[in-house]
Order: C-alpha cells, then structure tokens, then sequence
C-alpha cells in the first residue's frame, strides 16, 4: 500500500514539473576527460548526425507520399514499379557515406589500441562483486567494493530513500587512485566469472575476462573524480559493483601512495596483538554486510538451495578449522570464493568469530589474526 | 488410394505426438540425473523406450505406405530434399566442435602462451605455460596424460569406414542393377564394417582412459578429442542401425530399382559420417 | 520439380476431426499454423508479462519488489520466451498457413514432421519455465549464456540445455519443411522469381535456421559438459577460452537476429503494395537485398563483441562487415517507400502498422549502425542504448510485422473481419506508448545506464519512470490486442474472398476462410 501511494505520488509530481523536475541528468554521452573520450564523442556526434539527416530525408519522402498519395485526396496509383537508375543510386550512395563514417573510425580504433609506453600499471581483477586493484611495482592493493551507505539502502525492503544516499549505487569504500596527465596502463582479469570495468568518461569498456588478461589505457586531463559502474552481467549483485576513480595532481598521488603504504604496515602490526572477542565481533559484523551478506543474506539465512544459511549451519557451529578453512579458501566449484586474498587477517578473523557467535549462532570460541597468519 | 496427380497427405499423424513425449521424459530424466537424482535413470530409461517405440510405429507407417504405392516421384522429391538438408545441419553441427578445435588451437592456446594479444595474459597469468599441441592447458587440467597415436587403432578405422563406403555403394549398384544378392550382401559387409569400427574405437577409448590417463577432463586436448570422436561415433552407430534396418527390409524384399529412397537416405547419411571421419583423423589424430 | 497438379486423397472432402485430438493429430497446415499463432500469442503474454516484472522493479530507484537474482532470471527467460516462443513460433505459424496457399499447393511437404516441429514446442516451453520452481531458480545468466556465469546455475542449468535443445530440433526441422514446401511444392508456372516475396524472406530465412540452429546446440551441448563431465572448452586453465562461447553463441545469435527480421520484411512488402494499390517497387532487387543480407549475416557476429579485447584487425573487420547491412537494408527501406510514391493509399490497420514498422525498424537500425562502429560501441555496449536498439528492432520491428500480418490475413483465416476502429485504436495506443518506453532508454544508455542491473544511481530516475509507464500502457493495449482477435474470430461482419481492395496474389483467390486442402486443383500462375 505504502508503495503504491509513493508511486503514485511520483507520478503525479513528474506530470506537474516534467521539463523542471530534480538532480542534473544526462541525455547524451559524456565528453569525457580524456583525448579518447573526446574523439568517441565527436564520432558518435558524427553518426547520430548523418543518421538522422537520412532519417529526415526517408521519413520526409514517406511522409510527403502519405499526405498527397491518399486515395482520400483522389489519387490515383501509378504502376511503374522498376528502375535500375534508382537502385544503383541508393546503392552506391549510402555506400560512400559509410566509407566516410568509417575513416575517422578506423583512426580512433587504431589508437586506441596503443597501449605501449605507459608511464604505470594497474591491474584490475573483478570479483563477485567488487574490484581488486593491484599497483604493478608498488607493492600496493586493495579491493574497492560498494560503500556502506549505499549497500545499506539497496537491500530490498530496506525503508531507505535511495535520494537520501550521496552518490547511490556509485560509492565506493575505496576508489582506485591514479595520477592525473599520465598514461596509465590497465591490465584486466578476474577471478570468477566475466565483469566489464566501465568509466563512461574515459570514453571505453574492457571486459576483465577469468583467465586471460585485456589491455587498455588512460590519459586523464583533468584531476577529478570519475563513476562507473560493472558493464557485464556477473551474477546477482552485478548492479552493485561500482567503479569510482579519483585522479589527483602528480603531488597529491605521491602523498596518497606513501600514505597507503604507512596504513599498510600499521594494520599489519595490528594484526600481531590479540583481540577481545567482542572486538572482534564488532569488526567482523562490517566485513560480513561488506562481503557476504548478498549470498548469506542478512540474518544468515542463506537462500535455499543456493546460498546455505549461516544460522544454524553445521560448519559454522562445529569445528573452527573447518569453518577458517572453507572461509579462507573458499569451496571449488561453487560460488564460495576463497576469502584469503581478498580479506585480511584481521577481516578473516573477525568475520569467522561473527558468523559463530551472531546470525544466531552462539559458539563462544573464537580466532584471532595471528592464527591466521600462521595458516597462510 | 491416391488419384494419379494428387500429393499425399497423410492424416491423423499420432506419432509425433509420442515422440515429444519420450523426448521430454529422455531428457527431463537425464537433467534430473545431472543434478543428482537417484531415481532418474529409470525416467530416462522410458523416455528411450517411448523413443524407439515412436520410430517404430512411426517409421513403420511410412514404410507401409511406401510398399504400397502411395509414394511417387513428387512425394518421393520431397523426402529427399528433407533429407539432404538434415545432413546439411548436422554438416552445421560438427562444424561447430571443428571450429572450437581450430579456434582453440589457432588463438586460444598461443594466446595464452604470450603471442599477440596474449603478452600480459601469459606473463602476469601464465608464465611458464608454452604453446604445444596436444595440450591440457596451463593448468595442466587432469594431470599427465599422453596422446593419442593416429598410426594404430584410428589408422585402422580409416580403412574399415573407407572400406564399408566402398561396400554400401557396391550393394547400391547391386539394387539399381536388381541384383538382390549383390544388395544383400553388401549391405550386410557395410554393417559389420561400421559396428566393427564402433567396437574398435570402445576400445580406443578404453584405452585412452585406461593406459594413457586421456579422459575427457583431460584440457582442451581431451576435450575436443573425446567430445569430435564421440559424437561421431555416435553417428556411426545411427548410421550403422540405419542400415541394419535397410538390410532387413531388403531381405524381406522391399525396394525397387526404381523406388528405394530409404536406401538412398541412409546411404548418404552413410557417407556423410565417413567425409566427418576423414576430417577428424586429419585434425583430431594426425596434424 | 515442381508438378504438382491437383490434390486429391480419399479423405478429402471431410473436414477436420473433432475434439482436442483433432489438434493433436493434425496434419494440416492451416491447423498447424493457427497452433503455432496462438502458441506464439501466449508466450508474448508470458514474456510481456516478466517484462512487466522487470519495468515494475525499475519503475523508481531502489529495491523495491524482487530480489536482484530473480530480477536476473525475469530478463534472461523473457528474452529466451520472447524469441523463441513468440517471434519464431509467430512467423512459422504465418508460413505455414501462407507458404503453401502462397506458391498454390495443397499442404506442406512434410505433413507429418509439421506436426512434430510444433508439439515439442510446448514441452520445451513447460521445460524451461518449470525452472522457476527448482532449486537455484530459473537460469539468470542473461539470454546470452555466457560461461562462467552460466555455469554457476542452480539444477535449472541443465533442463535450459535441453529446452534449447528441444527449440533447436523444432526450428531445424520446421525449416527443412519451409525449404522442401517451396522448392517441391509451387504450381506450375510459379516460378522463384514469380513467388511472392514473404515466400522468398521465408525460404532464406530457412536456410539461416538450418545453418545456426546446430550451432547453437553444438555450443550448449559443451556447456553441458564444461559444468558435467570435466571439459574445458570454455576454461583458460585448461588451455580453452571462455571468448569462445561468445563466438560460438554469435555465430548463432546474429543470424538469429536476421531470422527474427526477414520474414517480418517479406510481410511489409506483402502489405505495402496492397494499401498502396500499386505493384512492390524494386521486386528482384528485395530478392537480391535478402539474400545480401543473409550472406552478410554470417560474417559479421563479433560485433557483439567488441570490447572482448580482440586484435585489432579482427575488430576492423567486423565493423566493416557490419556497417555493409546498411545497404542492402536500405535498399529494401527505399524500395518500401518507393512503393508507397505516387500510389493511392488507404490507411486500415495492417497498413498502419507496416508503416510504424518501416520508419521505427529504420530508428532502430540507425542505432545499430551507431552501434557497429567499434570505438564508439566501446561506450554504448552493454548500456540501455543497446536495449533501445534492439528493443527498436523486435518490438516495433518484428512484432509490429507480426500485428501487421495478423491483422492484414485474420479476416482470410475466419472469415470475419476485425473491428476496423479498434484496430486504429490499438495502434495508435500501441504506437505513442511504445516511443514512450523505449525512446527514453536511448538516453538512459548515453548517460550511463548499463543493462541487466535492478536497481540504477538518482540521475536515472525520470527516464526509468517513464519508460514503465510507457510499458504498462503498451502492456495493456497488447491485452486489447487479445481481445480484438478474440472477437474476431468469434463473430463479425464476413469477409469476402479479396478482403482488401487492392490485394493480389493467390492467397485471396480462395473463400474466406479457405477450405481444408488449400488448392485441390493447382492455379493457374499468368
Ligand atoms: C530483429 C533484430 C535485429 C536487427 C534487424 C538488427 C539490426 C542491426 N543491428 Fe542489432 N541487435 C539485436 C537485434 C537486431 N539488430 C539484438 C537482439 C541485439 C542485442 C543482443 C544482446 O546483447 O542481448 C543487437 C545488438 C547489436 C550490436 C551489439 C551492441 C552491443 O552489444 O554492444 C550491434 C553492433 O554492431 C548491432 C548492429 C546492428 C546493425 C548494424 C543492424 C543493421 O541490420 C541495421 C540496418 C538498417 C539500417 C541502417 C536502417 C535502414 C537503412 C537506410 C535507411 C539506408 C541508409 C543508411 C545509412 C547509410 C546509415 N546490433
Ligand atoms: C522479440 C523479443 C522481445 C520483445 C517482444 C520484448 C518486449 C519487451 N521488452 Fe524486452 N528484451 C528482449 C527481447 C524482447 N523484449 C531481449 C532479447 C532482451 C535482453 C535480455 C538479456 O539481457 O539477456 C530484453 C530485455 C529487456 C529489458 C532489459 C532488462 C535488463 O537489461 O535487465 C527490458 C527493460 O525494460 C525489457 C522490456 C520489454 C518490454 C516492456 C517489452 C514489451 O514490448 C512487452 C509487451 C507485452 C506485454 C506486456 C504482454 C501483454 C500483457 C500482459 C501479459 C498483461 C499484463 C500487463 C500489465 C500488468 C500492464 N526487455
Ligand atoms: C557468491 C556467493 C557467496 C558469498 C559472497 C559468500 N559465500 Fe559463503 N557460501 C556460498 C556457497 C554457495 C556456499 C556453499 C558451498 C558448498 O556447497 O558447500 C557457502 C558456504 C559457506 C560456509 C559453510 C556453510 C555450510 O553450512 O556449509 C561458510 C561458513 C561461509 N560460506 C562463509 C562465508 C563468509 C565468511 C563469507 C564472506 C566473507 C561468504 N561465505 C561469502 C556462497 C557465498
Ligand atoms: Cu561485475 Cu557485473
Ligand atoms: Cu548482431
């Protein structure tokens, strides 16, 4: 019922300031920020633009026929119904404006495809559903998946106003970082199944394909910070694996670079010293909703016959080491992922001793992150 | 029967209708096995049998119709561009395992072995992995595994289908000439060379999984070699039933020089899977 | 070849068999077709109605209704419902109630096999749609069936492998009967060149189905193994590509694509002509365009695939290819509205909906040659820009056809003729509510929209809410649609034997409705 009042509601306020109505939103492509992007948008201005002065010409020579051809207005059919002329001339000249379309096409494809003398690499691996990114020679990773807010509201039926979100559904907890005016080189993968990795303003997508690795690029001219979103089917969240891309001055990443790096050896010094339980419970409640809450649902209930449920399950009431394993290493041929590379030890630990001691389960043991460490 | 121009439209056709349903038992039964039923063989098992009962009665209609004189030349026309084209989707069919062979070994394999577009894959990916052919791929899938030597057993069954289309059409000369002994008896060859061959690669395979650890998890390579030679010796077998059932009808006197499509049919559809053999002993075994 | 010369058999001048096995057992093409159409018609209601599924849950942002992995199974079986149990099934049924009245013959050449190509449709339908109720869900993996994703389906994975299956036999073997019909079956004097040209789209459209459909169950069959017996045709690790299915499934699914449009343009040229009171413009260079367009069809399937990560000559190659089927479709565009210049038209229904046919299939293949030029496909992939465009395609392409046919013959099959004002009325309705569903999403896919997703960022809300209401107003006057045939068929004004004023071809040379056996007695072609 309350729905049904919201819809309506909403579609008596469309019909009032159609035109006027809310938020900034887009009709074309965006030009983009990139020398790429540009020359995709000038391409597709170009096409659009021939399409529809040959769409004036055919629907004007249809319309035209239909007002004055009309056995209503008395005319009377003709019966010629053969030309070789005209059949040649609509041949050949559509003909010639394709190999014109094609030109400046092939020009752009072709640069596109020059990925050498990048000045750095970042690998890109999609996962079911969030991105792991991999600095090439830096020593530096980390996975970006949807932001807290946004996972909070999407949930079906969770009560929230998606217009309440900043940046719904296009938040990431960790957006990837890179130089502004550098070529970036990006090598895609993934781990599971296909995902596309798609930032509309860089002017292309690249599927990230298990098993083989596809080459694409950047120069960003303007410092900034870009959206996109997962552009090939991935399985139930693949509406929810957002890209955000935050292009800093060549300073600023330098700062950011060594910045990550310092957070990196402080959370592994952390990682040493043993946690209360209930700590640990806290933390792991995050790494849960973050990571595992699309299969094993909310409450832990799973969906049956796809996703077993957590409350109650034998495996994460009885023995630990089984329950640390299948979570470290996931479960072959199933959706069950290997959580090892993807989560810290603190991650791990923590959402191992949540599942036992919450989604109603009360084990009362529980792991700590040096344990892990020592399984790895 | 029929006036002499008209065509012959059969009524009341309850066959088809048999068909569907041991086709959807066959298959739901063998789903249901795929995930996991225990019970779901015995479905499949009905489902076959409703199968053979339908080409029974469906086949023994036609067959009846046919001895007695329904058919003339323009049903006769009909039957055999029907059947012509059949063979040109199963042409279609394998086409499709053939070119995943060749894809695969043409891009897929040096791909990802670093040629091409395949540098980052090879080297972020799959670094030691090089392109050889037989291969089960760079992680090294079902484990060792040897090939498939193309000189014994496969070289054996070249000349055995070779042979039996020699055979099948030595008897078709035998039909057209009404040399009934002729037809016979090398109808009868023709079938013993084809289950022959159908034995010999049972024990091909046996073999394969056996002494050499070449199954069909075996990469790519076992893939395509057990998925091409399989499927066509399935074809062998139909193909060989085919003719069986044109032995008997021969014994029993049906076909004439001048009306023997059924002959013809599976004639064809005979040399179609000898052409197939030959293209999978050049790309499966030799090359 | 083609002697045929008179019809004639001891049961001729009975009538049909009565009761439900009368529509079991038959072997007669006109009861065959009209099992086909209705077949047809109430898998557009069940597609349409998942449809509405998916427009309800994008009706405003946020999850509303469903969860996102049933969202997924509502647009992957309302695709394969939509193509395989409306569009395809509609225009066998049209070929086989046309086909033979066509070319002047009795029946189909292979009565028999007829049947059978129509009932295994059912069971492949109640196959694929029983996987709602099995563990894991209805297939969710899109229409496409890309591996890996597919691989991960719960127990419905292998009953879709032998649907698909079940769909392939049927077309296969409905198509070897079209081809048969046409080359054995003609009147004397009805040569190719003679046959009017919904036969000739027909007759190409057959050997498309023949050439892709084993393709097609060739390439399911290895998913089959890849998730049952260990293969790895589709696994890097095992030295296969999952890129492979995608080519694989495109050498079928473009062609497809053609055998879904073909016979929709050999009716526009049927109606055309009629309405326009004046013969097809250009009739040997539509035969030569078709059969362009067919051969083109199997060159140019990684257009679908272009941002794969193929070599770069492959991707120039299958934009050249692809940009290409603008011409002959274009000469066929030109020859329609050459057809209509200087004719004497009337407006009925049939016509109307031939002439949204030809202007909204050419907006729709304006997209798509936007979408074949590879560096900008780079950006319209996988977005709503591309659901527009084939949405442009099906929808006011090949379901337009098939209401243009429906109600250009229905008057033939019963007798009777439609409401001629609500036939306006559910065009009209139709016509503005299908721009208003999906003109928007072209922009939706500019902006940024990709495709498959249930639940979109702010900036997408207007359109979104638009492009439902635009469907559920369309949804509803398609149940209208329903209820025109309905009464047709059930009653109205008779029709004569010509039905339309400027209509030509054998087809209208029989009483409405024509007799059981179409031409006892072959016609005679001038
Ligand atoms: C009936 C079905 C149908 C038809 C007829 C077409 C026709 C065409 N299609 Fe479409 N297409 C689909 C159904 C169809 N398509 C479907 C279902 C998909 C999506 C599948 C999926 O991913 O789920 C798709 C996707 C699709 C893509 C992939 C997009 C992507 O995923 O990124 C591409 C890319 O090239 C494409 C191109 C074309 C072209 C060039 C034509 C041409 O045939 C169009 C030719 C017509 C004209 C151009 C108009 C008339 C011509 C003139 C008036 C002459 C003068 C014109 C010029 C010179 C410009 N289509
Ligand atoms: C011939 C093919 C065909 C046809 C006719 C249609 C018809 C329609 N399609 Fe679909 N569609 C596809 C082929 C087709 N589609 C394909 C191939 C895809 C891609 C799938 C994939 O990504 O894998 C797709 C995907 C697709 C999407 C994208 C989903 C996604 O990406 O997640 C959407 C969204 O709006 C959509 C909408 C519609 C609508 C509103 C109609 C309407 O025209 C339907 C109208 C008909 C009815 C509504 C039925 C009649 C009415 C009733 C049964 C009563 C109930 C009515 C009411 C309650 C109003 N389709
Ligand atoms: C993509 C879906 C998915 C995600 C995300 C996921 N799991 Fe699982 N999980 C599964 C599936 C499927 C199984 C069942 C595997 C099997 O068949 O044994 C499973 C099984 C389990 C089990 C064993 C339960 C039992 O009773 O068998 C545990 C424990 C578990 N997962 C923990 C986690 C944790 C912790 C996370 C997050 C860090 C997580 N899962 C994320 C799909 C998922
Ligand atoms: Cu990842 Cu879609
Ligand atoms: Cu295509």
């Amino acid at each position: 019922m309350n729905k049904l009042k919201q819809i309506f509601a909403s579609v008596a306020a469309l019909t009032l300031m159609s035109g006027v109505a809310h938020a900034e939103y887009g009709l074309n492509m965006p030009v983009g920020v990139t020398e790429t992007s540009r020359q995709v948008y000038d391409l597709h201005m170009l096409i659009l633009w021939v399409c529809v002065a040959i769409g004036v010409v055919v629907f004007g020579a249809m319309i035209y026929s239909m007002v004055y051809h009309r056995k209503s207005q008395g005319a009377v059919a003709s019966q010629f119904h053969e030309s070789m002329t005209a059949e040649l001339v609509w041949t050949v000249i559509p003909f010639i404006i394709l190999v014109v379309m094609a030109i400046p096409a092939t020009k752009v494809l072709i640069e596109m495809h020059d990925s050498s003398e990048a000045d750095m690499t970042v690998k890109i691996t999609g996962y079911q559903w969030k991105w792991h990114y991999e600095y090439i020679g830096e020593d530096l990773d980390f996975f970006s998946s949807l932001d807290a807010a946004s996972n909070e509201a999407r949930q079906v039926g969770s009560g929230i106003d998606p217009s309440t979100v900043a940046d719904y559904l296009l938040n990431v907890d960790h957006p990837l970082v890179i130089p502004v005016g550098k070529k970036v080189r990006f090598l895609l993968t993934a781990e599971d199944v296909i995902h596309a990795w798609w930032v509309p303003d860089f002017g292309w997508k690249k599927d990230a394909i298990p098993g083989l690795i596809n080459e694409a690029w950047v120069i960003v001219d303007e410092p900034g910070v870009y959206r996109g979103q997962c552009a090939e089917l991935c399985g139930r969240d693949h509406g929810f694996m957002p890209i955000v891309v935050e292009v800093k001055s060549e300073a600023d990443y330098a700062t950011w670079l060594v910045a990550q790096k310092v957070a990196k050896q402080v959370a592994k010094l952390a990682a040493i010293e043993d946690l209360d339980p209930r700590e640990l419970k806290r933390a792991g409640k995050k790494v849960y909703r973050a990571n595992c809450i699309a299969c094993h649902q909310k409450k832990g209930e799973g969906l049956p016959g796809v996703f077993p449920a957590i409350n109650g399950s034998a495996v994460a009431t009885g023995d630990i080491n089984k329950h640390i394993d299948i979570v470290m290493n996931g479960k072959k041929g199933t959706t069950m992922a290997a959580y090892k590379d993807q989560l810290t030890d603190l991650e791990l630990a923590a959402v191992v001793t949540y599942q036992r001691n919450s989604l109603g389960n009360k084990v009362g043991d529980a792991v700590q992150p040096a344990e892990i460490a020592a399984l790895r | 029967m029929s006036s002499e121009n008209a065509y012959y439209i059969p009524h009341d056709a309850k066959w088809p209708i048999v068909g569907s349903v041991g086709l959807t038992l066959l298959l739901g039964g063998f789903a249901n096995e795929l995930n996991g039923s225990t019970s779901a063989s015995s479905v499949m098992a009905v489902g076959f049998l409703v199968l053979v009962y339908m080409m029974f009665g469906w086949f023994g209609e036609v067959i009846a119709e046919s001895e007695t004189g329904t058919y003339r030349h323009v049903e006769d026309a009909s039957f055999r561009m029907g059947m012509a084209w059949f063979i040109f989707s199963e042409v279609m069919f394998f086409a499709v395992f053939f070119g995943a062979l060749f894809y695969i070994r043409v891009f897929s394999v040096p791909w990802l072995a670093g040629e091409g577009v395949g540098v980052s894959t090879n080297e972020f990916l799959w670094p030691n992995f090089e392109a050889t052919w037989p291969t089960n791929g760079p992680g090294d899938v079902g484990g060792e595994y040897q090939k498939m030597g193309a000189w014994g057993l496969p070289a054996i069954n070249t000349l055995l289908l070779l042979t039996s289309g020699v055979t099948c059409t030595w008897a078709h000369w035998g039909l057209i000439a009404n040399k009934r002994k002729q037809l016979i008896v090398g109808l009868a060859l023709t079938v013993l060379l084809g289950f022959a061959f159908v034995g010999l690669q049972a024990l091909e395979y046996s073999h394969g999984y056996q002494e050499l650890n070449l199954t069909l998890g075996s990469g790519v390579y076992g893939s395509t070699f057990y998925m091409l030679t399989g499927f066509h010796g399935f074809h062998v077998t139909v193909g060989a039933i085919m003719l069986t059932v044109m032995l008997f009808r021969s014994m029993k006197g049906h076909f004439t020089p001048e009306n023997h499509f059924a002959f013809e049919a599976s004639a064809w559809y005979w040399h179609f899977v000898d052409v197939v053999w030959l293209g999978l002993f050049i790309f499966v075994y030799w090359l | 070849m083609t002697t045929v010369t008179e019809t004639h058999d001891d049961h001729h001048d009975h009538g049909p068999a009565k009761g439900l096995m009368r529509w079991v057992t038959t072997t007669n093409h006109k009861d065959i077709g009209t099992l086909y159409l209705i077949f047809a018609l109430i898998m557009f209601m069940i597609g349409g109605a998942m449809a509405m599924v998916i427009r309800l849950e994008l009706f405003q942002p946020g999850m509303q209704f469903i969860d996102p992995s049933f969202f997924n199974q509502m647009t992957t079986v309302h695709a394969l419902v939509m193509i395989f149990g409306g569009v395809m099934p509609a225009f066998v049924g049209l070929a086989n109630w046309m086909l033979p009245i066509m070319i002047g013959g009795p029946d189909m050449a292979l009565p028999r096999m007829n049947n059978w190509s129509f009932w295994i449709l059912p069971f492949a339908f109640a196959m694929l749609l029983g996987t709602f109720f099995m563990d894991g869900g209805a297939p969710a993996s899109g229409w496409t069936i890309y591996p890996p994703l597919v691989l991960q389906g719960g127990n419905g994975f292998p009953f879709m492998i032998f649907a698909i299956h079940m769909m392939g036999i049927s077309s296969v073997m409905g198509a070897i009967n079209v081809i048969v019909t046409i080359l054995n079956m003609r009147a004397p004097g009805m040569t190719l060149m003679k046959m009017p040209l919904f036969v000739w789209t027909w007759f190409i459209t057959a050997y498309l189905l023949i050439a892709v459909m084993p393709v097609l169950a060739g390439g399911v069959t290895m998913l089959l193994t890849d998730k049952f017996y260990d293969t790895t045709f589709f696994n890097a690790a095992g030295g296969g590509d999952p890129v492979l299915f995608q080519h694989i499934f495109w050498f079928f699914g473009h062609p497809e694509v053609y055998i879904l449009i073909l016979p929709a343009f050999g009716v526009v040229s049927e109606i055309i002509p009629t309405f326009a009171r004046k013969p097809l413009f250009g009739y040997s260079s539509m035969v030569y365009a078709t059969s362009s367009i067919a051969f083109l069809s199997f060159i140019v399937w990684a257009h679908h695939m272009f941002t794969v990560g193929m070599p770069l000559q492959g991707e120039l190659f299958f934009m050249y290819a692809t940009m290409l089927i603008a011409v002959p479709t274009g000469v066929k565009v030109f020859n329609w509205v050459s057809t209509m210049w200087k004719g004497s038209m009337t407006f009925e229904t049939p016509m109307l909906f031939a002439i949204g046919f030809v202007i909204m299939f050419t907006i729709g293949g304006f997209s798509g040659l936007m979408l074949a030029i590879a560096p900008a496909d780079f950006q319209y992939h996988d977005t709503y820009f591309v659901v527009a465009h084939f949405h442009y395609v099906l929808v006011t392409g090949a379901i337009y056809a098939i209401m243009a046919s429906a109600y250009y013959w229905l008057p033939k099959w019963t007798g009777n003729m439609y409401n001629e004002r609500h036939g306006q009325i559910h065009f009209w309705i139709s016509t503005v509510s299908v721009n208003v569903l999906f003109f928007p999403q072209h922009f939706l896919g500019l902006a940024g929209m990709p495709r498959r997703i249930p639940d979109y960022s702010i900036q997408f809300a207007e359109f979104n809410m638009w492009s439902s209401i635009g469907g559920f107003v369309f949804g509803l006057s398609q149940v209208f649609f329903c209820y025109i045939v309905y009464k047709t068929i059930k009653g109205g004004e008779k029709a004569t034997d010509q039905v339309w004023e400027g209509a030509n071809g054998l087809e209208w040379t029989l009483s409405s409705p024509p007799p059981y056996h179409s031409f006892t007695t072959a016609p005679v072609i001038k």
